[in-house]
C-alpha cells in the first residue's frame, strides 16, 4: 500500500533571544494510506509540534515531509494553505469552532472555502451522521462539549480529507463522551477510507491505532508503550 | 503596586493617552482662541469702528443733529458709500464695487492699511486720486499710477487697499472698496435719485466727555430721524456677537471631540481592565479587597489621564496658534496668540477627572472577578452590572460634563442644551446603530457569498463592540456631514432658482431718460431683456390712522421699527410675474377711477411682520405727495427666483408720473460678451450698476469655503478621537479575530481570503456608521433649513455620496491597517492554543 505521509530526517529547532532549542530531531516514519496512527509522548516530547510540521503548519529546520507525493517544504503561505484545505481535515481539543458561525455553517466553511456552489447538502448529511441533525442551527455556545466536538468532526470531514489530524480530540471531554467521540471518529475514518493520525496521551486510544509514533525529548522511541 | 503592575503594560494605554489629548485639545484650543479673539475685540474697539461714534443713513446727517454731536468733538469726517461700477482705464476691465467718498481724518483710531503708506494720506489732499483693493489691483492687474474710471471721473491710483477699520477679507471680497476725495464726489455725477446711498458722519470725541452718556442723550433723537448711530461699545458687541456664535460651533465640536474621547477612554480602558483580570484574580487569591484592586487601576487610570491631559494642553496651545492664521481672512483684525492659562488648568482638571469617571465605568466590573477565576480555563469577560454605584458613576459623568460646559459657555441653559444636543444625537444614533444591525442580521440574503457572509457575522462575535462602534463612526460622520450639507444649504439658499434660461445679470440705477437708449443697446450685443422695472421710492407714514409717534405710544399694536424707517423701493404693472401667487384677496391690476379707492398688493411675509389683514389702510409719502391705499391682496413671493421682487406692489395708473429709476434683468452667457457690454454701459452710462449675478454667488461660495475651512479643521479632532474608538474597538476583539482567523487559516483559507473577510466586515461596519451619521446630518439640516432659513434643504447626492464612501473607505483602510498582525498569525498556534 502506498505511502500517503512519509517524515525523512525531520529537525525542528527553534530561536529566541539568540539560544537555539530544538524541538524534534532526526524523526523518520512513514504513514501508509488509510490507517490510523497515534503520537505519543510525554508532555513537552515534540508531539504537537511533530502533528502541526506533517500537516504544513509549520515549516522544519532540516529534512522533508511529503504528504500526498506533495513535498510540503518548499510550498509558499497559501500554498500549504490550499492544500490543508484540499487534503487535510483537522479535530482539536478545544473543538475551535467558529462562534459567530452555527452548527450547520462551521461545517460548510472548508467547503466554501474552497469554492463549494452548494455546500449545505453535504454539510447536513454530515451533522445527520454525527446525529446533530436537529441542531444544525444552534450556535456553538448553546451545544455542550460533546456536540460541539461532532459538530467539529464533522467539519474535519467535510471537505472529504485524505488525512485527518486529531489533536488530543477527547482531551477535553468526560470519559463517557470521549469515548463515543472515539468512536465516533474512527467510524467515518474507516467509512471514507481516511489516514488518521491522532495525537494523545491516552495509550487505550493509541492501542486502537494501527501504528504508533512514540516520542520522547524531540526523538523517535522505540520503547515499551 | 499601581506603578509596578504598569510597567509591562503602559504600551497598551497610548489609545487613552491619545483618546483624552485628542479631545483636551481641541477644548484647549479653542477656548484659548475664543478668549484671544474676545480680547482683541476688547483692545481694538476703537480700531474696529475707526471713531468714537458714527452716524448711518439714507440721507445726509442734518446740519441741527451734525451740530448735536459737532460740540461734543474734536474733529469730524464723512463719508459717502454706494455700489457703482468702475472701470480700469487700461485693461477696460469693468467690476462693481463699493465706491467710497471721504472728507476729513478718518479713521482717527487703526489706519486705512494702504501700499505705498503714503496712499492712505495722498489720496485726499492732491486731487483725482484713489485707493483701490488690492485684490481687485490683483485680479485686473492694475498697478499704482494706474487710472480707474469712477462716474464720469478718473482716478489715479495712488495706493492699494490692505486693510480697512473693522472690516474683514472677507467682507472686501464680497464688494470691494474703491475709496475717492469727497471734493470729486459730485463730478462723478454718480449722485442720482434713486441711487442707494449711504451717508456716514464719523466723529472723533473729545476725552473728556463720556461717549456713553452721548449716546445714550443722543439715541433717540438721531434715531427718531431715521438714522444709526453706532459707538465703540456697540461696535464692539456686534463684533464680538458674531464671533461668538462662530466660536459657539467651534466648542460644539470641540465638547464632540471630547465625548468621542470619553467614549475613547472608555473603551479603552475596558480593554486594559480586561486584560487585567487574571491577576486581579490572582491578587484576590492572595487575599487583596476588591476595592484595593480597583485603586490599583484608578491610580495608573489618574496618572495617565494626566499625562494625556498635558498633551492635550500642549496640542490644544498648538491649535490656538494656528487658527488665527487660518481664520485670519475673515477676522477684520491681527490676532497675537496668547497662553491663556486658565483653559490650560481646566484642561488639565477635565483630562483627569474625565479619565477616573469614565475608567471607573470598567473598574467596577473588577469587583465581581472572583479569584475562582485563576483556577479556571479561559478568557474571563469583565461583566459591567446596572447596579447603584454605576448609575452614581453615570450621573457624575453627566454631571461633570455640564459644569465642564458651563464653564465654556459661561450660560447654564446653552449649556444645558448643548449637552442635552449631543446626548440625544449620541442616544439617536446609539439606537439607529441597534436597528441597522439588527436589520442587516434579519434582512442580508443567506446566499451571499462565504467571504461577505463571514465578514458580516463578524460584526456579531461575542463581545461585539459594533453597536458602539457605528454610533462613533456616525457621530464624526455626522458632524463631517453636517458642515458640507450646512454649506449646500446656504449656497442653495443663495443660488439662483429657475430653469438654465434664468437672468444672471441685473442693471440698476436707470434713469428714465437712459431707459430706452440702453435697451438699444442691450439689444445690439444680442442680449435679451428678460424684465425691465420701474420703481419708486417712497416711505410709510401711517398703518390704520396711526403714524409712527402714534404706534409707539399705543401698547396694543406693535410694527417693528423698521416699518416706518424703511425707505420702500415700489414698483408697479398690471400683472402678476411667474414668481409670486395671490394667495388670499383679490390682484386688481389697473386703477382707473381716481375718485375709486387704491388697492394694492403686499408680501405674505411683510403682512404677517405688520400683522397686516385685508382692508388695512396704508398712507405712503411719495417724495411729498401722500397715497392712501388699501390692502387688497397677499402675495407669496419665491425671493430666490432673480427677479425683481417687492414687498408691496402698486398697479398701473398711479405711479407713473412719480420720479423713478429703472432696473433691466438680462442672462449673458458668454464671459466675453459680458466684459465687451460691461464695458458699453459703464462708458455711456456710468451711472448704471451691473450685478454679475454668477460672480457674486463664486465669491459666496469661496467666503463659506473659508469658514467651512476653519470648522473642518475642527471637526478633525472628534474624526480623529471616533478612530481611537475604533481602534480601541478592533483590539478589544483582537482575540477573538485571531482565533478565528488562524483558524480559518488552519482549515486551509488563503490569506486573500481573509484579507477579503476583514475587508468585508469593516465595509458593512463603516457603511452602518456612514449611514446612520448622514441620517442624523440630513435630518439636522433640514431642521435647520427648515426652522431657521425657512428653506427646503436638498441633499446633494455628490456630496451624500462621497462622505458615504469617504467615512466606509477611511473605516476600511483603518481596519486593514490594524489587522495586519492578526493575519499573519501562524496557525500552528491554534494547535498550542497560544491565542
Amino acid at each position: 500500500m502506498p505511502y500517503i505521509l512519509t517524515v525523512a530526517d525531520l529537525s525542528k529547532t527553534y530561536v529566541s533571544n539568540n539560544e537555539a532549542l530544538t524541538v524534534l530531531s532526526n524523526i523518520d516514519f512513514s504513514i501508509k494510506k488509510g490507517d490510523s496512527v497515534a503520537i505519543i509522548g510525554p508532555s513537552g516530547s515534540g508531539k504537537t509540534t511533530l502533528l502541526g510540521l506533517c500537516a504544513g503548519l509549520d515549516r522544519v529546520t532540516e529534512g522533508t515531509i511529503t504528504l500526498n507525493d506533495i513535498v510540503l517544504n518548499t510550498l509558499s503561505e497559501d500554498q500549504l494553505a490550499q492544500m490543508r484545505n484540499q487534503h487535510i481535515g483537522f479535530v482539536f481539543q478545544n473543538f475551535q469552532l467558529i462562534p459567530t458561525l452555527t452548527a450547520l455553517e462551521n461545517v460548510m466553511v472548508p467547503l466554501e472555502l474552497r469554492g463549494t456552489k452548494n455546500a449545505t447538502g453535504p454539510a447536513i448529511n454530515l451533522l445527520e451522521r454525527v446525529g446533530l441533525g436537529d441542531r444544525k442551527n444552534h450556535y456553538p455556545t448553546q451545544l455542550s462539549g460533546g456536540e460541539q466536538q461532532r459538530v467539529a468532526i464533522a467539519r474535519a470531514f467535510s471537505n472529504n480529507p485524505e488525512i485527518l489530524f486529531a489533536d488530543e480530540p477527547t482531551g477535553n471531554l468526560d470519559a463517557e463522551t470521549g469515548t463515543y467521540i472515539e468512536e465516533l471518529l474512527f467510524e467515518i475514518n474507516r467509512e471514507k477510507g481516511t489516514t488518521l493520525v491522532i495525537v494523545t496521551h491516552d495509550l487505550d486510544l493509541a492501542k486502537k491505532t494501527d501504528q504508533i509514533v512514540q516520542l520522547k525529548g524531540g526523538k523517535l522511541f522505540q520503547g515499551e508503550i | 503596586m499601581a506603578w509596578r503592575d504598569s510597567r509591562k503594560s503602559r504600551g497598551k494605554l497610548i489609545l487613552f493617552i491619545a483618546s483624552i489629548s485628542l479631545g483636551i485639545g481641541a477644548l484647549v484650543g479653542i477656548t484659548s482662541f475664543r478668549e484671544n479673539l474676545m480680547r482683541e475685540v476688547d483692545i481694538q474697539a476703537k480700531n474696529l469702528l475707526g471713531a468714537d461714534l458714527s452716524v448711518d443713513g439714507k440721507s445726509p446727517l442734518p446740519d441741527s443733529l451734525f451740530h448735536e454731536f459737532a460740540k461734543l468733538s474734536n474733529a469730524e469726517s464723512r463719508e459717502v458709500s454706494f455700489a457703482s461700477m468702475v472701470l480700469f482705464e487700461r485693461s477696460q476691465a469693468t467690476r462693481l464695487v463699493e465706491v467710497r467718498a471721504l472728507e476729513g481724518e478718518y479713521p482717527y483710531y487703526g489706519e486705512i492699511e494702504t501700499l505705498p503708506i503714503s496712499g492712505s494720506k495722498d489720496f485726499r489732499t492732491t486731487g483725482q486720486k484713489a485707493l483701490v483693493d488690492e485684490k481687485l489691483m490683483l485680479q485686473f492687474d492694475v498697478m499704482i499710477g494706474d487710472s480707474v474710471q469712477v462716474g464720469k471721473m478718473s482716478f489715479e491710483v495712488v495706493g492699494k487697499i490692505q486693510r480697512i477699520p473693522g472690516q474683514s477679507d472677507v467682507g472686501n471680497s464680497v464688494a470691494p472698496v474703491v475709496y475717492i476725495p469727497m471734493a470729486f464726489l459730485e463730478e462723478t455725477g454718480l449722485l442720482q435719485k434713486g441711487s442707494r446711498i449711504n451717508y456716514t458722519t464719523y466723529f472723533q470725541l473729545d476725552p473728556a466727555i463720556d461717549t456713553t452718556d452721548v449716546y445714550a442723550q443722543s439715541r433717540d433723537i438721531v434715531e427718531a430721524a431715521g438714522f444709526d448711530v453706532d459707538n465703540v461699545e456697540d461696535r464692539k458687541k456686534q463684533t464680538g456677537r458674531a464671533f461668538r456664535d462662530l466660536s459657539s460651533f467651534l466648542e460644539l465640536i470641540a465638547f464632540a471631540a471630547l465625548l468621542l474621547g470619553c467614549l475613547g477612554v472608555s473603551s479603552s480602558i475596558y480593554v486594559y481592565i480586561k486584560g487585567k483580570i487574571q491577576i486581579v484574580a490572582v491578587l484576590r487569591c492572595m487575599g487583596m479587597q476588591a476595592r484595593h484592586a480597583i485603586n490599583i487601576y484608578l491610580i495608573q487610570v489618574g496618572i495617565f489621564g494626566f499625562i494625556g491631559a498635558v498633551m492635550g494642553c500642549l496640542i490644544g496651545v498648538a491649535i490656538h496658534l494656528f487658527l488665527p492664521e487660518i481664520a485670519k481672512s475673515f477676522i477684520p483684525f491681527e490676532i497675537n496668540p496668547t497662553i491663556y492659562w486658565p483653559a490650560i488648568a481646566a484642561g488639565l482638571v477635565i483630562g483627569v477627572v474625565i479619565s477616573i469617571l469614565f475608567g471607573l465605568l470598567s473598574l467596577i466590573g473588577l469587583r465581581k472577578v472572583s479569584p475562582l477565576a485563576t483556577l479556571r480555563f479561559g478568557f474571563e469577560s469583565l461583566k459591567i452590572q446596572l447596579d447603584r454605584p454605576f448609575f452614581l458613576i453615570i450621573f457624575s459623568i453627566l454631571f461633570f460634563l455640564y459644569l465642564s460646559m458651563y464653564w465654556q459657555l459661561k450660560d447654564p441653559l446653552n449649556a444645558l442644551i448643548y449637552l442635552l444636543i449631543l446626548l440625544a444625537s449620541l442616544v439617536l444614533l446609539y439606537g439607529l446603530a441597534v436597528a441597522l444591525n439588527w436589520l442587516m442580521k434579519r434582512l442580508l440574503p443567506i446566499k451571499m457569498g462565504f467571504v461577505w457572509r463571514q465578514g458580516i457575522s463578524n460584526l456579531y462575535r461575542p463581545n461585539n463592540q459594533t453597536v458602539i462602534l457605528i454610533t462613533t463612526l456616525g457621530l464624526s460622520t455626522t458632524f463631517l456631514a453636517m458642515l458640507f450639507f450646512m454649506q449646500d444649504l446656504l449656497v442653495q439658499r443663495v443660488s439662483i432658482s429657475g430653469e438654465n434660461e434664468r437672468p444672471n445679470t441685473i442693471l440698476f440705477d436707470i434713469q428714465t431718460d437712459q431707459k430706452e437708449a440702453l435697451k438699444v443697446l442691450t439689444e445690439e450685443y444680442d442680449l435679451p431683456v428678460l424684465q425691465e422695472v420701474p420703481i419708486v421710492t417712497m416711505r410709510l407714514i401711517e398703518i390704520n390712522g396711526l403714524n409712527k409717534e402714534m404706534a409707539e405710544e399705543d401698547t396694543t399694536v406693535h410694527f417693528p421699527n423698521w416699518a416706518f424707517n424703511r425707505e420702500y423701493r415700489i414698483t408697479y404693472r398690471d400683472t402678476l410675474i411667474d414668481s409670486e401667487s395671490i394667495i388670499e384677496g383679490r390682484w386688481q391690476g389697473q386703477y382707473n377711477d381716481s375718485k375709486d379707492s387704491l388697492y394694492i398688493s403686499v408680501s405674505k411675509g411683510y403682512a404677517e411682520n405688520l400683522h397686516l389683514n385685508l382692508g388695512d389702510k396704508l398712507i405712503f409719502n411719495v417724495q411729498g405727495a401722500l397715497i392712501t391705499t388699501y390692502i387688497g391682496s397677499f402675495r407669496d413671493i419665491d425671493w430666490r427666483r432673480i427677479q425683481t421682487n417687492f414687498l408691496v406692489l402698486f398697479p398701473t395708473g398711479v405711479l407713473e408720473k412719480a420720479p423713478q429709476f429703472h432696473v433691466l434683468i438680462t442672462r449673458i452667457d458668454k464671459n466675453k460678451v459680458s466684459a465687451r457690454y460691461q464695458q458699453a454701459v459703464v462708458r455711456q452710462f456710468p451711472n448704471i450698476s451691473i450685478i454679475d449675478l454668477e460672480l457674486i454667488l463664486k465669491t459666496l461660495e469661496e467666503l463659506l469655503g473659508k469658514i467651512a475651512f476653519v470648522i473642518q479643521f475642527m471637526s478633525v479632532f472628534s474624526i480623529g478621537t471616533g478612530l481611537i474608538v475604533m481602534i480601541s474597538a478592533i483590539i478589544l476583539s483582537k482575540f477573538q479575530r485571531m482565533r478565528e482567523n488562524v483558524l480559518l487559516r488552519t482549515i486551509g483559507a488563503s490569506k486573500a481570503q481573509l484579507w477579503k473577510i476583514i475587508s468585508a466586515e469593516y465595509f458593512f461596519l463603516g457603511a452602518l456608521g456612514a449611514f446612520a451619521g448622514l441620517f442624523l446630518a440630513i435630518i439636522f439640516t433640514s431642521l435647520l433649513g427648515y426652522f431657521v432659513f425657512e428653506f427646503t434643504y436638498v441633499p446633494n447626492g455628490v456630496h451624500v455620496g462621497s462622505i458615504f464612501l469617504l467615512v466606509t473607505m477611511m473605516t476600511v483602510l483603518i481596519g486593514l491597517l490594524n489587522s495586519r498582525s492578526i493575519v499573519r498569525q501562524s496557525p500552528l498556534q491554534i494547535l498550542r492554543s497560544e491565542i
